[in-house]
């Protein structure tokens, strides 16, 4: 492991170590190895009787129509994030990275929703999609005639959410694609274009596939952020309706946990979640450590 | 022509980079328009486009909520996990970066391991302990304290790597030259390695207030009084109390709330450009 090791000390690294060890064993390893301990169990809404019931949970929740329901809802509703988000921001950021003066300027102009929450970005957007007062609504009027119940109609309500997500995360794909932009050296494009590639050209086959870490790196963060990070949005906007065509895992979870007090589901929710996070973790890893350009 | 010419003067480039802008910014503009119209305005057709002059949509909001305790929590506990997430991250970090010493790859794997543990994977496990804390240790550690909100997000990976990564960028003749100086581990970090940690720094008090600002599930979860609430849901609290969908009010509360981590972000961006993703892959 890379480190320049240069002081030498037999307990002080422990002591500099204890505040991180104590809270990440309290409460994120704790917790996280009684999730699988729980997911074994059935418990009463109160809590009180704690009856082992073996993978009973979790065959329940997989033989479920309404679990799988709210799967197919999250890969959905992930696949259009990504690739919609990450299809944006890197023409935005194609564009962000031009050199023109005052390009700081547009730079930041372009990122700042960033540092909004997704319950904010809910808010504004379901204000938007207002039947009555909101302007999107009256620009579809006055364009195509017609009057959409955005968020009591099921296609259309996980069509906001989309956009809404795909809104909000734009700021921070623009900066890691930037980014990205910024570490290609130039002289691999203009090498590309003496050789007689076009600027198309030069795109897909140099900066594309140059940029092929971020992509990947920003695809694993998409899908979490879309996984988990939504949660604010869906309680802002849908409360995961119309009957459940927004009703992601993760609001399913929050149900099953905090407000149906069923608590041996939940945790073999967050199993099921926490699964589905490595094994994309995982991808990223392999294909990063496969395929980075560094430098 | 008229293609070549605009394309010399980067005029199209121009043009591209402030519609792209307006696009993005549309969402808020709105927000910030209809902030100060009044209910007719919000619900004229064709809608309104200029702001209004109801500003006492500001004042209404805390009458809805209670929007200034809401705003305390939030910054309370946005600028608690903070400072306590960079003095955790850059000790831990330091200890990886100029220590050798038993057990430190199992303790570098099992911090990198925490990156797969998002709160969603150990909500409920966590909420009983923090419960089980209220109940048998003291109040103050259990539902509906601070301790709740600020713990648990202490320690993070993203703080350690961060730094880790900006340690080993400081070259190593720093670190040799003070040893020669007879100047030992601790005055080295405060008088060498932090003065040039400053982006670093700036990057993550950026990510972690706008993350602890923004964050809606565990404040949720744990707390339940509403004089332990998070401005965030008390922006769900403003939506369903203005039941007549008296939407300048909302969007006054919505403006209110998204300040905070805007201007944090706005005065730090540099760092947080160079500290973060423009140094990332170096």
């Amino acid at each position: 492991m890379e480190s320049k090791a240069v002081f030498k000390s037999k307990w002080l690294p422990y002591l500099l170590l204890a505040p991180s060890n104590i809270v990440i064993v309290v409460f994120l390893f704790y917790p996280a190895l009684e999730t699988f301990r729980l997911a074994l169990y059935r418990s009463d809404p109160f809590g009180f009787h704690k009856v082992f019931v073996g993978l009973e949970n979790f065959i329940g929740l997989l033989t479920s129509p309404d679990y799988g329901a709210s799967f197919l809802t999250t890969i959905f509703f992930t696949f259009w994030v990504v690739l919609l988000g990450l299809a944006i921001s890197l023409g935005l950021a194609v564009l962000a990275n031009q050199k023109v003066k005052g390009i700081r300027y547009y730079r930041t102009a372009m990122i700042w929703p960033y540092a909004l929450s997704t319950a904010i970005a809910g808010a504004i957007w379901v204000f938007l999609f207002d039947p009555t007062a909101g302007v999107l609504n009256y620009l579809f009027a006055a364009m195509f005639n017609i009057k959409p119940q955005w968020l009591t109609s099921g296609d259309l309500a996980m069509g906001v959410i989309v956009a809404t997500t795909v809104w909000k995360n734009l700021g921070y794909n623009i900066v890691f694609f930037l980014a990205g932009l910024q570490n290609i050296p130039t002289e691999l494009k203009e090498a590309a274009a003496i050789d007689g590639a076009n600027s198309w050209q030069v795109f897909w086959r140099v900066t594309f596939v140059m940029l092929s870490p971020i992509t990947f790196f920003l695809l694993v963060m998409n899908v979490i952020h879309a996984f988990f990070d939504t949660f604010g949005m869906i309680e802002v906007m849908t409360q995961g309706g119309p009957a459940g065509a927004t009703n992601i895992l993760i609001y399913n979870l929050y149900r099953d946990a905090f407000v149906n007090h069923k608590v041996g589901v939940a945790s073999a929710e967050s199993i099921i979640l926490f699964t589905l996070v490595i094994a994309v973790t995982l991808i990223q890893f392999r294909t990063a450590g496969r395929r980075v350009h560094y430098q | 022509m008229l293609a070549r010419y605009l394309n010399d003067s980067k005029l199209v480039i121009h043009l591209f980079l402030m519609g792209s802008i307006l696009l993005i910014s549309m969402p808020v503009l709105f927000a910030l328009i209809v902030s100060t119209q009044s209910p007719v305005e919000v619900f004229s057709y064709p809608p309104k486009l200029t702001p209004g002059t109801q500003f006492d949509n500001y004042l209404e909001v805390w009458k809805s909520i209670p929007l200034m305790r809401m705003f305390f929590n939030s910054f309370f506990i946005a600028v608690l996990v903070t400072v306590g997430k960079l003095v955790i991250s850059i000790l831990a970090a330091f200890a990886f970066t100029y220590f050798e010493f038993p057990g430190k790859r199992l303790m570098f794997f099992l911090t990198l391991v925490t990156l797969m543990l998002p709160i969603p994977v150990r909500i409920v496990p966590l909420f009983e302990l923090i419960a089980d804390l209220g109940k048998t240790v003291s109040p103050h550690l259990g539902i509906d304290s601070y301790f709740a909100l600020v713990v648990p997000f202490l320690a993070s990976a993203t703080g350690t790597f961060l730094f880790r990564q900006h340690f080993l960028t400081v070259p190593s003749e720093f670190a040799d030259a003070a040893k020669i100086d007879g100047c030992g581990p601790i005055r080295f970090l405060f008088l060498v390695l932090l003065p040039l940690s400053w982006n670093t720094i700036g990057a993550l008090v950026v990510i972690q207030f706008v993350y602890v600002w923004n964050q809606y599930l565990w404040p949720l979860v744990a707390t339940s009084s509403e004089e332990m609430r998070v401005i965030q849901i008390g922006v769900k609290m403003l939506i369903d109390s203005e039941s007549a969908n008296n939407w300048g009010v909302i969007m006054a509360g919505v403006t209110m709330a998204m300040l905070p981590p805007l201007i944090v972000f706005l005065l730090l961006q540099e760092s947080f450009l160079r500290g973060f993703a423009f140094t990332r892959d170096k």
